[in-house]
């Protein structure tokens, strides 16, 4: 009762028994004190749940909560078991994840709604006399209105509103915006659906349902790595890290395991210790470094150089002087090594061209469905040319005869790889490759050499319908462009390591800077170990590689050393391309979800590289033409003289990349045309475009009914980490104070555009509302006009996938959202239900007409097989086949909230399916309806399915997708057997009863089930490997011939260079030069500006969080070299401006001996909130890692309509390289923190 | 003022002590502690705090006996009030300049050290700078008390204490006349007695002193809630 007088107790013993000869006592005093520190440990509840911050970690925590208050959080360990031999997954987890719980009760929590201040002055005065969308109107029809709120983003001014007020302004501008302009100017942007899926899907479906832009992002991101669909076919997939473990040889190439891979980088040192050896290829001595047997430091951006070097040697000793059984069968049945292609005459010399194909024939050799789309080889066994099983013409039209058994109409072969022999070829001929090795700018070692390099090649002559032709096998030619000696004479080839011949180690040394022996070594061991291991040889890489502007070549100088070695799609070997959380498990039950398929079909997706190289105007400022990158070799063409924006105008214009805006008149005004016409809507708008009523949007960038009007970001920080050219969006698209130092095309009077429209005058603010949800106060909230507080990871409901394990496992409202926030699930519900209310002002059913590109996985894929712009005349205008295809869509506005709460008739009515096959959900949906319950309310959703919470709608996903439901597995497994003639149900067949549910995942992470939308499988027997069904189940590549695609013959392929992989110096962007008078009279020093994964943060995520600047410099800091300090005259700790014609950011300067000469790094995403001066140069404050980037577009990555070259959401299409950039560096001398009130403006 | 400060204000400083201390006890229980810094720098902690624990323990017990021993008790014995007033100067002047020496290196320490002063309350640092204060007066009044070497002065004061704890309403006109030094000792005094619940003086009343005599070296408390002890 009282602490003091349970304590009074003098006269009363507290020793009751004594014990080791008195020197022990047992004593009764109180003990009440210890609950205390039992109470410290005890909470209220421990919930399951992790971390949605795209880190591939997913890791499931446990949060505590205590009082009502999450307190800490702290690693499960229940991860289902491996197998014997095999180390466990758990624990799981890193310092920044620990951290998390910081956020939920921190300063920095958006705690209610806010607006911008003048924007809700505004909008309350409008409001008082008008209706919403009226008062909307009246704010965007007056330009200084428009103007008094769009120039002060960024400038603070936030005042909070309720989310009566705030949604309904939502919901007007959206209205407002379909109306006058159409619904696809209405964008949203979210990445990474993995790390929080039903959170994308509320936004993702409420634009789907509205007819808005879904943006892509992996792309964006530059993570996506385009020689994955080039190669496979695949956007990318990958070894789950466990298998690491299984491995022999590692090469860590650009990837730092320990830091940014830092819950899974224990496999690595698991497999270390079991006897693997590993290399670490890193220009920095970086954590990785320390881990490896050998360390290699190119110079960054020359790995392409050294990965030539490695498969020069590979080519050598285990292809060529010696034939290594397991690699001859294995190139020979899974790669297109054997397939034939043309050799084209230029000028009586000779080029690669396309692959041979059935239809190149006379007699289309006996094909009658796609032969254009068939690859062609030589059976060795009988001597003949044979088509074999698998190519992507086997894919669409027939069934059952697209698998990779060694067969040929039916008949056993056994195809040659090459044509060496003296009774097997024809003739030996000079082919042309093209040489890049001269182009490198002065940053790199330039090799002069000549553009052009002459290889003899062992030919054959075939007679086909168009005369006679030189055919080399694919192998031939690869070979070739190696520069191997092998007998056939003539010049650019070697024999010998030490000779200067690209591509030997010897000249590798040249351009990399690493030793030739360490070359030869290194490509041996790795060689050596996947010849004993049958392919247990892997490679560890990432964005280190993929940010460059060439970063294909890096990426296939690789890929092709793992096939050379037989290393794809097999347990511990292969290609470990780890970047972001991109693997999506249930991918096709989300996307029913997400893109409201069960409502209406297409959804509307694009390519964010694109639209933001068009929108933030970065093309006005391009400073790279296509004539620096098309190749000496290329085809006749006019490729030099069109800038790279026309190169993507023609992409779209011809169905291979997307399009939003689509048309520069309203799509519901072309769909009400349409249907006034009475005419298909394709048909409507092709008449259009070709006679010019009709203009495409991307023809016109600039033009104000182009504009994107709206923006929605959640899940995201784009203007604080992810923004390429950070300070053009905040010109261009945001229309505020910006840090831009370069001069446009025109003002410098270069070369403008052919096909894109110029305008003198360059729109700055194009986008009338920014919204932006995020429970933390990012960049970008700063910028946004309104600001909707979300729920934390700790208060919401979610699914949670990764590449780097397979379980799926939740996010859980550990506590209900705190302050006033509310999950993604019930914000985009809310909107949805205000727009439908609001809506009738101006909107009812209306008809929506979507462009749709040439998809993959789609009969699409076989659209163009060669190359016609209907535009030039050289073909017809037909949509779905020469242009993006023309889809109506009705569009119920007024019933547009019902329906994003309920599961729509089409999952019944059409089904489901993903990556080209289809199945049937009927008794799925039957379930979901049973499980969540129907809707009771009377209307177009009554007797649906129930989509009410975030749970509900993970129940969907999962109900829905074959990895977590295993009748669905095995109903898609089925799907594809019919494709491949081959039965592989037996992958499914043991897990057919199992479904996994929310509350089953909330108890434990769950393993998935294996599925045809992956190519790896999971099992007792292995872990998680890409491609493993291809060579295990010979399931076909989604490529031109189904095997892994190292030869690209598409005509820009060959155009830009790039049909066999080289070495590429990294291209000059040109933006010191116009920035470098900027710096004064100052000590200055220009740099490759570098910037990798940071060990305080996951992305700008954590870099404001207080535990984490205290681990750290407390703000943001770039690293520099001792010898690059001494030139600039800095020492650590200094501040910093770090600018070229892009921009400046400011920093204070780590100096380390870890980084190599030449390059300075600053880890990306860093927030520009905390602790960020002002510039000297533009008196702003300093900006953000992507201050001082642009992002250059490649011709490459817009083809589309040609097999594994088709395009797919963020699958295939531009990405945002930002690697080759160079910067200026200087000490600044006055630190100015812009902490002065700003002036009040007179008129206020 | 003078009927204020030595008749009412030392009823004021104890039930506030004795109120103070209870009521922390009982509310707060894990502030009850000394607040050691000796974690956070060692070295100079040591030196200065025996020295000054040590010189403020033989005061305090010095003007506890000293004060509250009835005039008859130190007759009986036979001691002299000049012999008493000798021995007080002589040890209370000794053991004063170890605690202000002492306290002096703490208080060096608290304010000097960055790490200690900025785990510093204000009250720590006000509590030890009216300790080093009185310490100082204290040492001060012994050149007052040189100039009596009989005692009598000491003397009424010890008359003054008791009639504190007797209820005397007569108490403080005990002490009129005696030298301002005096007073001001011990009005800071009282002072200290006020400001005790709410320091970390209150360690005092924790001391460990049956550590001294404690048998075992393994402490076991046993489980049984309900225990009845055999004495019982």
């Amino acid at each position: 009762m009282s602490h003091l007088l349970d304590r009074l107790n003098f006269f009363k013993s507290s020793r009751i028994d004594t014990f080791a000869g008195g020197h022990g006592q047992t004593t009764i005093e109180s003990r009440e004190w210890e609950e205390t520190y039992r109470n410290r440990w005890r909470h209220d509840k421990i919930v399951r749940s992790t971390h949605g911050v795209n880190c591939t970690g997913s890791c499931s925590w446990k949060i505590y909560v205590k009082s009502g208050i999450v307190t800490w959080e702290s690693q499960q360990t229940d991860y289902p078991r491996t197998r014997p031999d095999m180390p466990n997954h758990e624990p799981r987890g890193c310092a920044r994840g620990a951290s998390y719980s910081w956020y939920l009760y921190s300063a920095n929590r958006v705690k209610t709604p806010l607006i911008r201040g003048r924007l809700m002055k505004l909008w309350r005065e409008a409001r008082k006399t008008m209706s919403p969308v009226a008062a909307w109107a009246s704010i965007q029809a007056d330009p200084v209105k428009r103007a008094s709120y769009t120039k002060t983003r960024g400038k603070g001014g936030f005042v909070r509103a309720s989310w009566d007020e705030v949604t309904e302004m939502v919901a007007a501008a959206n209205a407002y915006t379909a109306k006058n302009y159409g619904p696809d100017r209405v964008f949203g942007f979210s990445p990474i659906p993995a790390m929080s899926m039903v959170s994308y899907a509320a936004g993702s479906r409420y634009l789907s349902l509205l007819g808005g832009t879904c943006m892509s992002f992996y792309d964006w991101y530059c993570d996506l790595p385009p020689a994955s669909p080039q190669t496979w076919g695949e956007q990318t997939d990958v070894p789950e890290s466990a298998d690491w473990y299984n491995s022999g040889y590692m090469i860590l190439w650009g990837s730092n395991v320990p830091q940014t891979r830092t819950p899974d980088a224990h496999f690595y040192t698991e497999a270390r210790y079991r006897g693997a050896k590993s290399a670490v290829v890193s220009p920095d001595y970086s954590e990785a470094a320390k881990f490896g047997d050998i360390w290699l430091n190119p110079q960054a951006g020359t790995d392409a150089a050294l990965a030539m070097a490695f498969g020069h040697v590979i080519l050598r000793e285990y292809h060529l002087d010696r034939q290594v059984p397991y690699f001859e069968d294995y190139t020979r049945q899974y790669s297109d090594f054997p397939m034939l292609v043309k050799l084209e005459e230029k000028d009586g010399k000779y080029v690669a061209g396309r692959m041979l194909r059935a239809a190149d024939f006379s007699d289309d050799l006996g094909q009658d469905n796609n032969p254009d789309w068939k690859t062609v080889g030589i059976d060795g066994k009988s001597g003949k040319v044979v088509v074999p099983n698998g190519s992507i013409g086997f894919r669409w039209g027939q069934e059952g005869t697209w698998n990779l058994e060694e067969k040929a109409a039916g008949a056993e072969t056994q195809l040659m790889t090459t044509l060496i022999l003296e009774q097997d070829r024809d003739d030996v001929v000079g082919v042309d490759f093209p040489y890049f090795g001269g182009e490198a700018n002065e940053h790199f070692v330039n090799d002069e050499r000549g553009d052009v390099l002459t290889r003899a090649v062992p030919v054959k002559r075939l007679v086909l319908k168009d005369g006679e032709t030189l055919v080399a096998t694919v192998f031939d030619l690869f070979c070739a462009n190696y520069g191997l000696d092998r007998g056939l004479g003539g010049d650019n080839v070697a024999v010998s390591y030490d000779a200067d011949v690209p591509f030997t180690p010897a000249w590798a040394e040249k351009i990399t800077g690493v030793g030739r022996d360490r070359i030869i070594a290194v490509a041996r061991e790795f060689a050596t170990n996947a010849e004993k291991t049958n392919g247990k040889s892997m490679v560890i890489l990432g964005a280190g590689l993929n940010h460059w502007y060439h970063m294909d070549m890096a990426y296939r100088g690789i890929i092709n050393m793992l096939v050379m070695c037989g290393c794809v799609g097999q347990s511990g070997g292969g290609w470990s391309h780890y970047v972001g959380q991109e693997k999506l498990r249930p991918q096709t039950g989300w996307t029913a979800l997400a893109f409201a398929l069960d409502w209406s079909r297409p959804p509307r997706q694009v390519n964010s590289t694109s639209v933001w190289y068009a929108h933030t105007d970065q093309w006005r400022y391009e400073t790279v033409s296509a004539g620096e990158i098309v190749s000496p070799t290329a085809p006749a063409g006019n490729w030099a003289d069109r800038s790279l924006i026309d190169y993507n105008i023609q992409a779209e214009r011809m169905g291979w990349l997307p399009s939003a805006p689509q048309l520069k008149t309203n799509p519901l005004e072309v769909g009400f045309a349409a249907k006034a016409a009475g005419i298909p809507a394709a048909d409507y708008v092709a008449q259009g475009l070709k006679s010019g009523r009709l203009e495409m949007s991307c023809e016109d960038p600039d033009a104000p009914e182009n504009w994107p009007r709206n923006l929605f970001v959640w899940r995201s920080n784009l203007l604080g980490s992810s923004g390429k050219g950070h300070e053009y969006f905040l010109r261009h698209l945001l229309g505020t104070d910006h840090g831009v130092l370069g001069k446009d095309l025109g003002e410098e009077g270069r070369q403008k555009p052919l096909e894109a429209k110029w305008h003198d005058e360059a729109p700055e603010g194009k986008l009338d509302l920014l919204v932006t949800l995020d429970f933390r106060m990012s960049t970008t909230c700063v910028y946004s006009d309104i600001v909707l507080p979300t729920a934390s990871w700790y208060e919401k409901d979610d699914l949670n996938t990764s590449d780097m394990h397979p379980f799926i496992h939740p996010l859980q409202a550990a506590v209900d959202p705190a302050y006033e926030s509310k999950t993604d699930w019930e914000i985009f519900k809310l909107i949805a239900k205000r727009f439908s209310d609001i809506a009738p002002e101006v909107l009812g059913v209306e008809s929506d007409v979507v462009a749709l590109p040439l998809q993959h996985d789609s009969p699409g894929e076989l659209a163009q097989s060669v190359v016609a712009d209907w535009k030039a005349g050289e073909c017809e205008l037909i949509p779905g086949k020469t242009a993006p295809n023309y889809i109506a869509v009705e569009r119920d506005y007024p019933n547009l909230g019902r329906k994003f709460a309920s599961v729509g008739p089409l999952m019944e009515k059409i089904g489901n399916g993903g990556k080209g096959i289809a199945w049937e959900t009927k008794e799925e949906v039957h379930h979901l309806q049973e499980l969540n319950g129907r809707v009771a309310d009377e209307g177009v959703t009554q007797g649906l399915a129930r989509l009410d919470t975030a749970i509900d709608a993970a129940e969907m996903i999962l109900m829905l997708a074959p990895e977590t439901n295993g009748e669905v597995a095995v109903k898609a497994w089925e799907a594809l057997e019919k494709m491949t003639g081959r039965e592989h149900k037996h992958l499914a067949a043991a897990k057919q009863d199992e479904k996994i549910r929310f509350r089953d995942i909330a108890a434990q992470p769950r393993k998935i089930i294996s599925s045809p939308t992956w190519s790896g499988i999971e099992s007792e027997e292995v872990s998680y490997n890409a491609g493993y069904t291809n060579v295990h189940e010979l399931i076909p590549w989604r490529t031109l011939s189904g095997r892994q695609q190292l030869y690209q013959d598409h005509e820009w392929m060959r155009a830009f260079g790039e049909s066999f992989v080289s070495w590429r110096p990294p291209v000059d962007l040109k933006t010191i030069a116009p920035a470098a008078g900027k710096a004064g009279s100052s000590k200055t020093v220009v740099l490759n500006f570098i910037t990798p994964h940071q060990k305080w943060g996951i992305h700008s995520t954590y870099s404001d969080n207080l535990l984490m600047l205290t681990l750290n410099r407390g703000g943001p800091v770039v690293w520099i070299s001792e010898t690059d300090a001494k030139k600039a005259g800095l020492v650590d700790n200094d501040w910093v401006e770090v600018f070229n014609a892009n921009g400046v950011l400011t920093a204070r300067a780590v100096v380390s001996q870890r980084i190599r000469e030449g390059t300075i790094f600053m880890y990306h995403a860093q927030e520009k909130i905390v602790n960020t001066p002002g510039s000297q140069i533009t008196g702003k404050r300093g900006g953000i890692h992507n201050s001082v980037t642009r992002t250059v577009l490649k011709p490459t990555h817009m083809i589309g309509g040609y097999a594994q070259l088709s395009y797919g959401f963020n699958y295939y299409g531009t990405v945002g390289s930002n690697r080759d950039e160079f910067v200026i560096v200087r000490k600044m001398d006055k630190v100015d923190w812009l902490d002065t009130p700003a002036k009040v403006e007179a008129a206020e | 003022m003078h009927g204020f400060i030595f008749g009412i204000y030392p009823y004021i400083a104890l039930s506030v002590l004795l109120i103070g201390s209870i009521a922390r006890y009982e509310r707060d229980p894990f502030t009850w502690k000394s607040s050691s810094s000796q974690l956070l720098r060692r070295k100079q902690l040591i030196l200065g705090s025996v020295l000054f624990h040590v010189g403020v323990l033989i005061i305090f017990f010095g003007h506890l006996f000293g004060l509250l021993t009835p005039l008859a008790i130190i007759d009986a014995l036979g001691i002299s009030h000049e012999a008493k007033q000798i021995l007080a100067m002589g040890v209370g002047g000794i053991a004063g300049v170890m605690a202000l020496s002492g306290g002096i290196i703490l208080i060096h320490r608290r304010l000097a050290d960055p790490r200690i002063r900025a785990t510093s309350s204000m009250m720590d640092i006000l509590i030890l700078s009216l300790l080093l204060l009185q310490l100082f007066l204290g040492l001060l009044t012994i050149l007052v008390s040189l100039q009596h070497l009989d005692g009598v002065e000491m003397v009424k004061f010890m008359r003054w204490a008791q009639a504190i704890f007797t209820f005397d309403p007569r108490a403080a006109s005990y002490t009129e006349g005696t030298s301002v030094l005096f007073e001001l000792h011990i009005f800071l005094g009282l002072t200290i007695f006020l400001l005790f619940p709410f320091s970390r003086l209150v360690h005092m009343l924790s001391a460990p002193v049956r550590y001294l005599w404690r048998p075992g070296y393994q402490i076991v408390r046993s489980r049984k809630r309900d225990f009845k002890h055999p004495a019982e």
